[in-house]
């Protein structure tokens, strides 16, 4: 039988690793939003695995919506780099700077 | 071991090494590939977890829909990354710091702790209702209740997705050569009407 905490475990590590992925990644845009897809990947899991073992089916429903606004934010998220990549000639994170920010 | 927690390990196993893969590799098209293998290992978490509809959603939407985008958009563009040389050196120590910090918290956490959750009496829908009926029918079932709202909020958030990645990619092209309907229909100074004389023609 497994366990509830080896599935909240694997949430947190698959977490960190999105976090590091956005942390590590200087270079291209694109691979900061694969980790954030990571990221709502692995809290996804974490309502999933709560859902199941509470025996509730209300976590289900809201990483349905979870997974509705992560599609919308990856849609919109690349919609903007393909036109800084017109704009600008470049993703590379570096060289993102106009606001001086 | 019993059959479901080797399988537990062996997608989760997958699930972590392929993420990993995904943050690490040099080729965004490799990295796409690997997130496509992360969502389908998740999946399989998500069966093991007796979500069936979400995982099957989960190969749809992720795998059918936004993992397809981001090949496309990978694949379109020209991104002139790779020709410069690599300085993750310089940011990795606070990344990995951070990072480990963070996995180090969170599994010490959950390592030491037993959540009890048998005695949580404040389910709204618990289970044990829907016991007769598949997951699908299940979700179905409160999803167009108890929580159409929300529902019809998520289509909404959709819909302004849509019309936001139109509008910002949207632009007008020189040089590009369009049918003008109206101009078309209106033959108003475009077309000379000519009295032939018999026997003479007419010079065009």
């Amino acid at each position: 039988m497994i366990e509830l905490n080896q599935f909240l475990i694997l949430s947190a590590l698959l977490f960190s690793i999105g976090v590091i992925g956005i942390f590590l990644n200087r270079k291209n845009v694109i691979i900061i939003l694969m980790s954030i897809e990571i990221i709502l990947l692995a809290v996804n899991i974490n309502l999933i695995a709560f859902s199941h073992f509470l025996n509730d089916l209300t976590g289900q429903i809201f990483s349905l919506f979870v997974l509705t606004v992560a599609a919308a934010e990856a849609a919109i998220g690349l919609a903007i780099l393909v036109i800084y990549n017109r704009n600008a000639g470049s993703i590379e994170i570096e060289k993102i700077n106009t606001l001086k920010g | 071991m019993s059959i479901s927690l080797l399988t537990f390990y062996l997608f989760s196993s997958i699930l972590l090494l392929s993420s990993l893969m995904v943050i690490s590799t040099k080729n965004p098209v490799h990295s796409v590939l690997f997130l496509i293998l992360a969502f389908l290992n998740a999946a399989g978490i998500f069966v093991i977890l007796h979500a069936e509809f979400l995982a099957m959603i989960l190969i749809i939407v992720y795998v059918g829909a936004v993992a397809v985008l981001f090949l496309f958009v990978v694949m379109m563009l020209d991104f002139k990354t790779s020709l410069e040389k690599d300085n993750i050196l310089q940011y990795m120590p606070i990344g990995l710091l951070i990072g480990l910090v963070f996995i180090a918290e969170l599994v010490i956490v959950l390592i030491n702790t037993r959540l009890d959750l048998s005695n949580i009496q404040i389910l709204s829908n618990p289970l044990d209702n829907f016991s007769d009926q598949s997951n699908t029918e299940a979700i179905g079932s409160i999803l167009y209740t108890n929580y159409v709202l929300y529902f019809q909020l998520s289509g909404v958030i959709l819909l302004v997705a849509m019309v936001g990645s139109i509008v910002l990619t949207l632009r007008d092209r020189e040089g590009v050569k369009r049918q003008i309907v109206s101009e078309q229909v209106d033959r108003k100074g475009k077309i000379e009407l000519v009295d032939v004389k018999s026997g003479e023609g007419v010079d065009i």
